[in-house]
């Protein structure tokens, strides 16, 4: 590569003139546009800038952005540029590239604001968030009204695919975690149960703990990474590509159309996933108490069924049931909140999963302290 | 505004008034001072350039947007002051594509089509399917009806968002950029249409383009966005701005930038 070379000279007219010779090109040491200026005469600033470029061997992006900073330098100090001296083609470039050519009055944020007004700001963007889940929820509510008065547009289609999503082929995943929750929490026990000989209690353990909460909690976080977050990430899809203004203008409500067989589909599938979990981790604390604690197998399940009941049953199936509402809920409010672009797509999958979990556990200290205050 | 334009204007009976209006997004405001008048079966152009916010403006006029200050009226009914239910007729005369196409991902282009039928018509489904093929067909995508959208084209998925807008045969049909991503052949025959439509069914039809040779074909009146002032410099009959605008901004553009007026 022949190196970049910049000869200043100062014209009989007073004027600067530049000789550009070898190659200007990125990654070639091109001298900075400043000591292009300040010339061999500093001192007498000159007027006009003008270029010979008979020895130029190449050129590239790397001539166009030290021109582009000349240029600029140029504009500041009031130095006239004659262009007449470079290639055509850079002549073309920097006039595409020239700040005439250039939309005026963008401004983007603006500046950045005191802290206190930064701090309010934020404040009261919480409180605007928390208002458009509740408006959120009321809409929800009304379009569950409306259906249950046969009112409600949606596709029945719409509405068997996502059962078949969120309900049969989940069972796997439910079906690995639940078993190995159950055999975790016999574990956990049997340490304690047995150092008092106790082995048998076990399967009270497991059997309350799984199906009173932990079937329903792990089922939901299950869910919510696993249904939330799809939930969001098809409906911000939507939203980018227009597809629910598109719904909009046609006069029907996205709640209804998109949001309502989503939370329809998670309120009949998750109790149903409930059972399932709660059956898969007793299975699971089985396991451990036959395998390794010498529990006999029918020994193991009349311990289990003298140690539930129904109420137990029906809590469990209670806190699923809530948890599949607010899966759904964040899960497509965030979607609908989502924004133009491939980022926010991810944003809104991102934020679904985490304010579902964080909900999730919230509405199971809830419920807990609730049924210990009713005694239940 | 030149006068001429202001006649061809009053001759047809108006069917969207804006008035007054500004669009913005937050507080950064695209436009203000916006007044023009839509006439019956008039093909109104959008133009300005990219970015400028002929898209915003499209969002305002079918009622996706509300406007940060003045008003649209149609037909002499402000959207934004109108009770829901004359809002849902109003919606139900609009027929919309969007720029990109916006087509229900999860649907095939039969069932995209049929949505609108179903949700405002009570034919049998045997005639929707039939009405379905014919406005496919319409666009040149006969024979399409089983894909989804995510087994065609861009160009293919714009036009298929055009036999949606016009399924129920609406008399607005608000166009986003309709012929980008076409070839020039289904471009002029996208024209033909517009303009058969606009002609033998009285449809209105507001179109935001680039086309140049689109703009002089079809176009019987329009408005020029300018960012730059942030509000309109021109309105009236592309091909008499093309002739009497003193603005040099809107003969570049009508020009593609050659500035003088042989055409
Ligand atoms: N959601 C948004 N939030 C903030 N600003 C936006 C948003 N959408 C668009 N804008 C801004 O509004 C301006 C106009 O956008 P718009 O999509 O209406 O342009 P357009 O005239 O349709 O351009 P094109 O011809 O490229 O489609 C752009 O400058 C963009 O920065
Ligand atoms: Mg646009």
């Amino acid at each position: 590569m022949i190196p970049s070379e910049l000869k200043i000279d100062r014209n009989p007219d007073g004027a600067l003139l530049l000789s550009l010779a070898g190659e200007w090109k990125l990654g070639s040491a091109i001298p900075s546009p400043d000591s292009a200026l300040a010339g061999p005469a500093a001192g007498e600033k000159a007027q006009r800038l003008a270029f010979a470029t008979d020895k130029l061997e190449g050129w590239d992006s790397g001539l166009l952005i030290f021109l582009a900073k000349l240029f600029a330098i140029c504009r500041r100090d009031g130095v006239i540029v004659d262009q007449s001296g470079l290639p055509a083609g850079v002549r073309k470039l920097m006039e595409l590239a020239s700040p005439e050519n250039q939309r005026t009055g963008i401004t983007h944020g603006g500046e950045r604001p005191p802290f206190l007004v930064r701090v309010a700001d934020a404040a009261f963007a919480q409180v605007k968030g928390f208002k458009e889940v509740l408006a959120f929820i009321g809409e929800v509510t009304l379009a569950f009204f409306k259906m249950l008065r046969g009112k409600a547009d949606f596709r029945r289609l719409d509405l068997i695919v996502t059962i078949q999503e969120t309900g049969a082929q989940a069972l796997p995943i439910v079906t690995l975690i639940s078993l190995l929750v159950g055999m975790i929490l016999a574990f956990v026990a049997s340490i304690q149960l047995k150092m008092f000989g106790a082995q048998i209690y076990v399967a009270d353990v497991v059997g309350i703990g799984m199906v009173r909460v932990m079937g329903a909690i792990m089922t939901g976080i299950i869910m919510s990474g696993r249904t939330g977050a799809a939930f969001a990430a098809q409906l911000g899809t939507m939203q980018v590509n227009e597809e629910i203004d598109a719904l909009e203008t046609l006069g029907l409500s996205p709640v209804e159309f998109l949001v309502l067989p989503r939370m329809l589909a998670l309120m009949m599938m998750m109790p149903l996933l409930c059972v399932y979990s709660d059956l898969m981790g007793v299975l699971g604390g089985m396991i451990v108490g036959v395998g390794m604690l010498d529990i006999g197998v029918m020994e193991y399940v009349q311990e289990s069924r003298s140690a539930l009941n129904l109420t137990h049953f029906l809590v469990g199936l209670f806190h699923c049931f809530v948890f599949g509402v607010l899966v759904a809920i964040f899960g497509c409010l965030r979607g609908i909140q989502c924004e133009r672009s491939a980022s926010a797509v991810g944003y809104a999958a991102t934020s679904a999963v985490v304010t579902g979990i964080v909900s999730i556990v919230v509405a199971t200290a809830i419920i807990t302290l609730s049924c210990q205050v009713l005694g239940i | 505004m030149s006068a001429p334009a202001e006649e061809s204007r009053t001759m047809k009976e108006a069917v969207i008034e804006v008035k007054g209006l500004e669009m913005s997004y937050g507080s950064f405001v695209l436009m203000r001072d916006l007044n023009f008048t839509i006439g019956r079966g008039d093909i109104f152009i959008i133009m300005g350039g990219s970015g400028c916010g002929k898209s915003t403006l499209l969002k305002l006029l079918v009622g996706l947007k509300r406007p940060a200050r003045g008003e649209i009226l149609y037909d002499g009914v402000s959207y934004w002051e109108a009770e829901p239910e004359v809002q849902e007729r109003l919606k139900r005369r609009f027929g919309i594509l969007f720029q990109s196409g916006a087509l229900w991902s999860s649907m095939t282009l039969a069932e995209n089509v049929a949505m609108p039928l179903e949700q405002y018509t009570t034919l049998p489904p045997g005639q929707i399917r039939e009405l379905v093929s014919f406005k496919l067909s319409l666009v040149g995508l006969g024979g399409f009806e089983e894909f989804y959208p995510s087994e065609i084209s861009g160009g293919m998925k714009k036009r298929a968002g055009l036999a949606r807008a016009m399924a129920l045969d609406p008399d607005l049909l608000f166009f986003d950029e309709p012929s980008a991503g076409l070839d020039p052949i289904s471009a002029r025959l996208l024209d033909d249409l517009i303009i058969e439509l606009s002609e033998s069914l009285g449809t209105t039809v507001v179109v935001v383009t680039h086309e140049l040779a689109s703009i002089f074909a079809i176009g019987t009146n329009s408005v020029f966005l300018d960012p730059d002032v942030k509000t309109m410099t021109a309105a009236g009959d592309p091909k008499r701005l093309l002739k009497e605008s003193p603005d040099p901004k809107v003969i570049n553009f009508l020009t593609r930038g050659e500035g003088t007026r042989q055409r």
